[in-house]
């Protein structure tokens, strides 16, 4: 591989671990406690609000059925506004930040879910206020499973961050896209893959061992 | 410190409600170990929900330790659960906490600094000897001490009263024995009002002072529990009885007809129960002595409900009508009680 391939790779690299690390922090910082509103203002649950559960939960699958692809062209303005421009890394980072979030909401409310209501129900009957329930119950009983759900939604942003860089956004997918594919360098595209499987490969098997490191329930 | 009045509760369902609990009423005292005990399904567990009102009752009042439970605000009620311990027959334990956290977890939800939570904590541990477990998971736990853990926890608050949902019907007989016996320490210790729910007339028989018997949601039998076990009066009731003792009947008579008429040459079955001091008189050689009949026993023991002796024994009476009439006249006078079986040759 030539010292240029080389350089070429690593800063694409650097560009896709940067839009996938950014947007997955933001949409985490908001999936999350989406999840645990879809959880707890279901009926029945420590914050029963039906009526609000219905909406957010209409919203959350109104941006899930949108194909990734389709989301990011159509949001362009609104990506304008946020990031002041609607092409590269950092621009690709809005689609990518807002298609996860509702990806991590629906994740992290079947992980709660698993949570088994006994367990809410005694700290009910010790007297734990619902936001006791959420930060002392809910989130340390279910953070293994958390932990497994979004490495899913890492390898997946993975991809999608690919398909931000083929309309600009850099990265891997740009680099193996305009090399690769547009300049005819197939020793580039192959390089691109197998960084790419590495990549996934390594997340995977760290969230792996972060949720196996948490997990209590089987010793 | 518990009274339940008029409780209904009926759950709303797609094809209309579940009524789970018919006008019940109940009154337990302070100190008391109340059992209540009925088949799946009875209502046994909507019950004890009722009393720290995880199930709000859809009509009727609970007062406990002179609280109205229905009529706190959310804040009041959390306040007042907390002396309200309960323990459960899955533990409820927090798997991702160590033994101990579990103990402090009570008492970290009121904000209790860390110091005195140790001081409380350890105690509690030794209490019901996990001192060498503080920090073992749940998962590394048997079920008994997964249950010793629930009741550390339950009590770490140090709550007036503490409900028990089938705590122990996860557990082996043997681990069931142990974990009774420690909440009967722990109610003599702290004086704790102590409800248990069952559907094993062994933990009523072990450790209750009361009993209710509950079907389809209503209690269709109540008192202490010395009466209810030698004098049932509901079938079911029998039934679980039976269930833990046997019919009492020795294996020859158990398929022989019984008749409610006297048969020629035939004895007559009486069940005599003793109960406490009376269990030592000389009832039988009295009978024998003064009454000319011939009194067979066919079947006896001598058992204890919690510390008071009571014993079971059946005769079979032999003699003239009049004789076997006085007999039983004589029986019926004295201080046990006398079930008529019936006729067998
Ligand atoms: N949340 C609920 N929604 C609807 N019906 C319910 C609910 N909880 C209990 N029931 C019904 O109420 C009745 C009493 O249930 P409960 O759980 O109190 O019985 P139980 O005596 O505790 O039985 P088990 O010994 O099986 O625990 C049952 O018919 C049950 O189906
Ligand atoms: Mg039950």
């Amino acid at each position: 591989m030539s010292p240029d391939v080389f350089s070429l790779l690593m800063k694409a690299l650097g560009e896709t671990v940067a839009m996938v690390v950014v947007s997955m922090v933001a949409a985490t910082a908001i999936g999350v406690p989406l999840g645990v509103l879809l959880v707890t203002t279901a009926k029945g649950g420590v914050l029963a609000c039906p009526v609000l559960n219905r909406a957010v939960a209409a919203v959350v699958n109104a941006i899930r059925s949108i194909p990734f692809i389709i989301l990011m062209v159509a949001i362009i303005p609104f990506t304008r506004l946020v990031a002041g421009t609607s092409i590269g890394t950092t621009a690709a980072m809005v689609p990518l930040t807002l298609a996860s979030i509702p990806f991590i909401g629906r994740q992290v409310e079947t992980s709660l879910r698993e949570v088994p209501y006994g367990i809410i129900e005694a700290a009910l009957a010790m007297g734990a206020t619902p936001m006791q329930i959420i930060w002392r119950v809910y989130l340390p009983e279910a953070l293994p499973s958390i932990v497994a759900q979004l490495t899913t939604v890492v390898i997946a942003l993975v991809g999608e961050s690919a398909m931000a860089g083929a309309i600009g956004g850099g990265g891997l997918g740009d680099l193996a896209i305009r090399y690769g594919y547009q300049r005819f360098r197939p020793e580039i595209m192959l390089a691109t893959v197998i960084v790419l499987i590495a990549l996934v490969q390594l997340v995977q098997f760290a969230g792996n061992a972060l949720a196996k490191k948490l997990n209590k329930k089987e010793m | 410190m518990i009274t339940l009045s008029h409780i209904e509760k009926t759950y709303e369902g797609p094809d209309g409600g579940v009524a789970a609990l018919k006008d019940v009423s109940l009154t337990v005292a302070k100190g008391e170990i109340f059992g209540i005990i009925g088949l799946s399904g009875a209502g046994k567990s909507t019950l004890v929900r009722c009393i720290n009102l995880l199930e709000r009752p859809t009509k009727g009042s609970v007062v406990v330790d002179g609280l109205d439970m229905t009529s706190l605000s959310a804040a009041e009620l959390r306040e007042a659960r907390k002396s309200i311990g309960m323990i459960f027959q899955h533990f409820n334990l927090l798997s991702s906490a160590t033994v101990y956290d579990n103990v402090a977890f009570p008492l970290r939800l009121s904000g209790m600094d860390e110091d005195k939570i140790r001081a409380k904590v350890e105690p509690l541990l030794s209490l019901v000897s996990l001192d060498d477990k503080a920090n073992q998971y749940p998962a590394q736990l048997s079920g008994g001490q997964k249950q010793r853990v629930g009741i550390a926890r339950a009590l770490a608050s140090e709550p007036k009263v503490l409900l028990c949902d089938e705590a122990t019907s996860a557990l082996d007989p043997q681990t069931t024995k142990a974990i009774l016996e420690l909440i009967r320490d722990i109610n003599q210790k702290l004086g704790l009002t102590v409800v248990i729910i069952t559907h094993e007339m062994q933990v009523i028989k072990d450790i209750c002072d009361k009993v209710a018997v509950i079907e389809n949601g209503v209690i269709t039998e109540s008192g202490r529990v010395i009466d209810v076990f030698t004098d049932p009066q509901r079938p079911m009731t029998k039934e679980f009885i039976s269930v833990l003792m046997g019919s009492g009947l020795p294996p020859d008579l158990q398929n022989a007809p019984i008749s409610a008429e006297p048969i020629p040459g035939g004895r007559l079955l009486v069940r005599l129960t003793f109960v406490g001091s009376s269990a030592g008189e000389p009832v039988i050689s009295t009978l024998i002595r003064k009454y000319d009949v011939e009194a067979d026993i066919l079947y006896g023991n001598i058992d204890s409900i919690k510390d008071t002796p009571y014993g079971r024994m059946l005769i079979g009476l032999s003699g003239t009508a009049d004789a076997v009439e006085n007999a039983l006249s004589f029986l019926r006078e004295k201080d046990l009680r006398i079930e008529v079986i019936g006729y067998v040759a």
